[in-house]
């Protein structure tokens, strides 16, 4: 019987994880009325495996599975991961990928609370180093699809792996990132790889509305105080910043900053991958620096590395980080003259 | 208007005040049985001053304040002090302690009372007052008066009065306020005349309209000023309020008037101003009696008398009751004992339900949300704290400041797993004076032994030398006197002596063949023990000395 003898009502893990599943929503829907059912399939799938992984680890590991599996933390990886990889791609990929980043990534470097790296960034990584041709298959909007793919063909070729009389080149489209890093090296202009029909207003046709969505997400996450405004803003003003820098030092070659901001996974990184409580920093200013590492390295990594995008291994890398970040970054405590010394 | 400065952090949690706010103070009745312990504050108890069988007065002095840190405590009504012993007390440690019971005899009997004129009389004189009446910091931390208002050299450039009273579910200091604010500020009259300060400033939360108004309308040509803050918990922690009021914080591990500031309770002006314009020492207080009883209100009840009738005036506690809690939820303390007396710390007993206070649900791992350090009034990093005391690394805990917690909560309340983080301080906290106290303990051990050490070796020294000069007298005599007759008698026997000694050995070597020679063990034996103790044994009778030795 020792105080506080209250608790906050309604507040829990699971509440949560709940809400900030409930933000990923509007970007879902948006997502399925631009690219189709494929992503449902692979949210369904996804969903389920990181169940039975999370259940069978928790058995494996002699915790409570029931009290452990509502928690949503799971379900969330899962979704996170679904909504990073290409829709339209084999069973197996989404299952090997939620598979690992719930029994590897999560569990066995501790379980809830204690993995050092984002579990669907570790997921992702492991498919797009084993697998990257299904990893670079986009299935493009339907508004230019010449045979948009329906509800049963999309599960026939998640199950079989072929298409009914099309091929899947047929259906997929470079993605704006890939093809502005593809074009560019070909010498063409910006104003020839933007008026190319998959580009839309700032970013992606289809896309940009998923990644304002993600945004209207993340400020309802921050509205409920889930998240702090540290490490999106700084997230999105260091990307956008270094585009600028870029942009104004050589037009024809590097992209404005709103194609930075709208393509890709900038906004899932901003407010949903790098916010993740246990993978990012605790303290404001460590926030700060994470966030703004990881929007510098996804510019540096979209531009001038190998991969189209560059949320994965900046959120990864800085993910390392966040120990040492913690140590360096700790606030001055009421009374104290200066910062607490690590 | 003045402007107020933000502590980091805090949180809201639902109030439940109107429970108990909405009826008047109501006087408790005279209980048959008064149970006054001896320790009701920080410091020395106060040493009893009756014995079983004396006839005592209401207000008259049965433990008596012999150190300076303590504080008297005196008989709520008249009657037979029927016994002197251990009972129940409510206290976090939920341990009983040394009580007076008295038998009331019913007559309300008053002992002489004695109004002493502050404006003119010796600030020593009225200190002495207050320490005999009884005066103790009513905020929680009841810490003697007289001491805090004895700043020495600091000057008081601030002094505050506590009125936030920002624990949900306590309205005692409200309801004081609301109906006695001319008392209140007569009391503040005499802190005030005792430090001289600058300027007074009675902090309220602004959900206490009533106690404000009425505050106001009492600090009137007084310069006090009444000043409202905003709701939020812990407003009325010390440092906060301090912080709030003044902008200034007090600096870790110093005291508040290092920074020219004292801070003091409302209800303690009152019983100063009771104690000194009216010679009444401190019997009594307003409790708030509320949670699951039927009629929550606020009592004025004798000091002593046994919670459970404060439950039965309050209409009794409904069935599903589990338990007790005194203070409020959020830093008070369990109880299970009803037979446990009211004290002068004791401003709120609520009864606990499952259905007001929902138990924690089992704890989840920590994942570093930060609502706990977002939360936090000290701009702690709870998260931290609580890895570092779960894991036993205690040289973390504290340098990342684990002793500035000061354990209002709040990381607690807003955790979403549900750990208990201020029991984790707690644990941390006690561990950490634990082993202050045992590498203390060997320091001073390993000091004691090396004076000893040193102390043997002069000694010593100091043998040898005076056998030195001893020996060096006698030869310098002998030398001096070389005709002596004595000496020279002594020297012929001595000579003699040594001349038989050898012939008689010669005689015996000669007789047994060959000779035996003398057992080695026996004097390496002799050896090891001398070395063991290091010590010749002559001196080894001094060892126990040691006990009496500075450290």
């Amino acid at each position: 019987m020792s105080s506080p003898h209250v608790l906050t009502p309604g507040s829990s893990v699971s509440t949560i994880m709940l809400l900030v599943l409930a933000a990923l929503l509007p970007a879902i829907a948006v997502y399925y009325f631009y690219f189709g059912p494929g992503i449902l399939i692979s949210l369904a799938l996804a969903s389920v495996t990181a169940l039975v992984a999370e259940a069978a680890m928790l058995q494996l590991r002699n915790y409570p599975v029931k009290y452990f599996l509502t928690d949503g933390s799971a379900v969330l990886t899962a979704w996170l991961l679904a909504l990073s990889i290409p829709p339209l791609a084999p069973w197996w990929l989404i299952v090997v990928g939620t598979a690992f980043a719930i029994i590897v990534a999560k569990h066995l470097y501790g379980g809830l609370g204690n993995n050092l790296f984002n579990p669907a960034m570790v997921g992702f990584a492991v498919l797009m180093i084993s697998f990257p041709s299904y990893m670079t298959q986009w299935t493009a909007p339907l508004l230019l699809s010449h045979h948009p793919v329906g509800f049963s063909e999309t599960l026939q070729y998640y199950f079989s792996g072929t298409l009914q009389g099309v091929k899947l080149d047929a259906v997929t489209m470079a993605t704006p990132l890939d093809a502005m890093k593809t074009r560019l090296n070909l010498q063409h202009t910006m104003s020839e790889v933007t008026n190319m029909p998959i580009f839309g207003m700032f970013g992606g046709k289809g896309t940009e509305a998923i990644a304002a969505m993600y945004l209207l997400g993340g400020l309802f996450l921050w509205q409920r105080r889930i998240i702090t405004w540290h490490t999106p803003v700084s997230f999105l003003v260091a990307l956008a910043l270094v585009a600028t820098l870029f942009n104004g030092i050589d037009p024809n070659r590097y992209a404005p900053p709103m194609f930075h901001l709208f393509t890709g996974g900038a906004m899932l990184g901003a407010f949903f991958i790098a916010t993740d409580y246990v993978t990012s920093p605790t303290t404001p200013l460590g926030k700060l620096i994470f966030g703004a590492s990881a929007g510098f390295l996804v510019y540096v990594i979209r531009v001038f590395g190998g991969y189209p995008d560059g949320i994965a291994f900046a959120v990864l890398i800085m993910n390392a980080a966040v120990p040492l970040i913690d140590a360096y970054t700790q606030p001055r405590v009421f009374g104290h003259d200066s910062r607490t010394k690590p | 208007m003045r402007t107020l400065h933000k502590f980091h952090g805090g949180v809201h949690p639902p109030d439940h005040k109107t429970e108990s706010s909405r009826l008047p103070i109501a006087a408790a009745p005279l209980p048959q049985r008064l149970i006054v312990p001896l320790r009701q504050h920080i410091g020395t108890p106060a040493t009893p001053i009756v014995k079983v069988g004396d006839h005592v007065l209401k207000g008259q002095m049965i433990g008596a304040a012999d150190d300076f840190i303590s504080a008297a405590v005196h008989a709520p009504t008249s009657g037979i002090i029927s016994a002197i012993e251990i009972h129940a007390v409510p206290h976090p440690s939920s341990l009983p302690d040394l009580c007076i019971t008295i038998v009331s005899d019913g007559d309300e009997r008053w002992i002489e009372r004695q109004p002493l004129d502050y404006r003119t009389a010796d600030p020593d004189a009225v200190r002495a007052r207050l320490r005999d009446a009884g005066i103790v910091g009513l905020g929680g931390a009841v810490f003697p008066t007289h001491v805090k208002l004895s700043p020495g050299q600091q000057k008081i450039k601030t002094l505050i009065l506590n009125g936030a009273e920002c624990e949900p579910w306590i309205t005692s200091d409200d309801l004081l306020m609301r109906e006695r604010a001319a008392e209140i500020v007569a009391g503040i009259k005499i802190m005030a005349h005792l430090i001289q300060p600058e300027e007074v400033l009675i902090g309220i939360e602004d959900n206490k309209p009533e106690a404000i108004a009425a505050m106001q309308a009492a600090c009137q040509s007084t310069g006090f000023e009444v000043v409202t803050v905003p709701v939020l918990y812990p407003s009325g922690g010390e440092k906060q309020l301090i912080k709030m009021l003044t902008g200034k914080e007090v600096p870790s591990g110093q005291r508040t008037v290092n920074i020219g500031v004292l801070c003091s309770n409302t209800g303690t002006a009152y019983t100063m101003h009771r104690a000194v314009d009216h010679g009444e020492p401190v019997i009594s207080r307003i409790v708030t009696v509320t949670g699951n009883v039927t009629k929550p209100q606020n009592f004025e009840a004798l000091l002593g008398t046994p919670l459970g009738e404060l439950v039965q005036l309050a209409g009794g506690a409904r069935p599903d009751t589990s338990h007790y809690l005194i203070g409020g939820p959020m830093m008070g303390f369990g109880l299970n004992n009803l037979d446990a007396p009211l004290t002068k710390a004791t401003n709120c007993l609520i009864a606990v339900s499952p259905a007001l206070f929902p138990p924690k649900p089992a704890a989840m791992p920590c994942i570093r949300c930060t609502q706990c350090a977002q939360a936090c009034p000290c701009n702690l990093q709870p998260q931290e704290l609580f890895w570092f005391s779960q894991s036993k690394n205690f040289d973390k805990a504290r340098a990342y400041n684990l002793f500035d917690c000061i354990e209002c909560g709040c990381c607690d309340y807003v955790c979403p797993s549900h750990i208990p983080l201020v029991s984790f301080f707690r644990f941390a906290k006690s561990e950490i004076a634990t082993q202050d106290r045992e590498i203390m303990a060997a320091e001073q051990a390993k000091q004691r032994f090396e004076f000893k050490q040193m102390r043997e070796k002069r000694e010593r020294a100091e043998k040898a030398a005076r056998m030195a000069e001893k020996t060096a007298a006698a030869r310098a005599a002998a030398a001096a006197n070389p005709d002596d007759p004595v000496a020279a008698a002594k020297k012929a026997a001595i000579q003699a002596a040594v001349e038989r000694a050898k012939a008689k050995k010669a005689e015996a070597v000669a007789a047994l063949s060959p000779s035996p020679q003398p057992s080695p063990t026996r004097g390496e034996g002799a050896n090891e023990k001398g070395a063991c103790f290091d010590l010749p044994p002559s001196e080894q009778s001094t060892a126990p000395e040691n006990n009496t030795e500075p450290s």
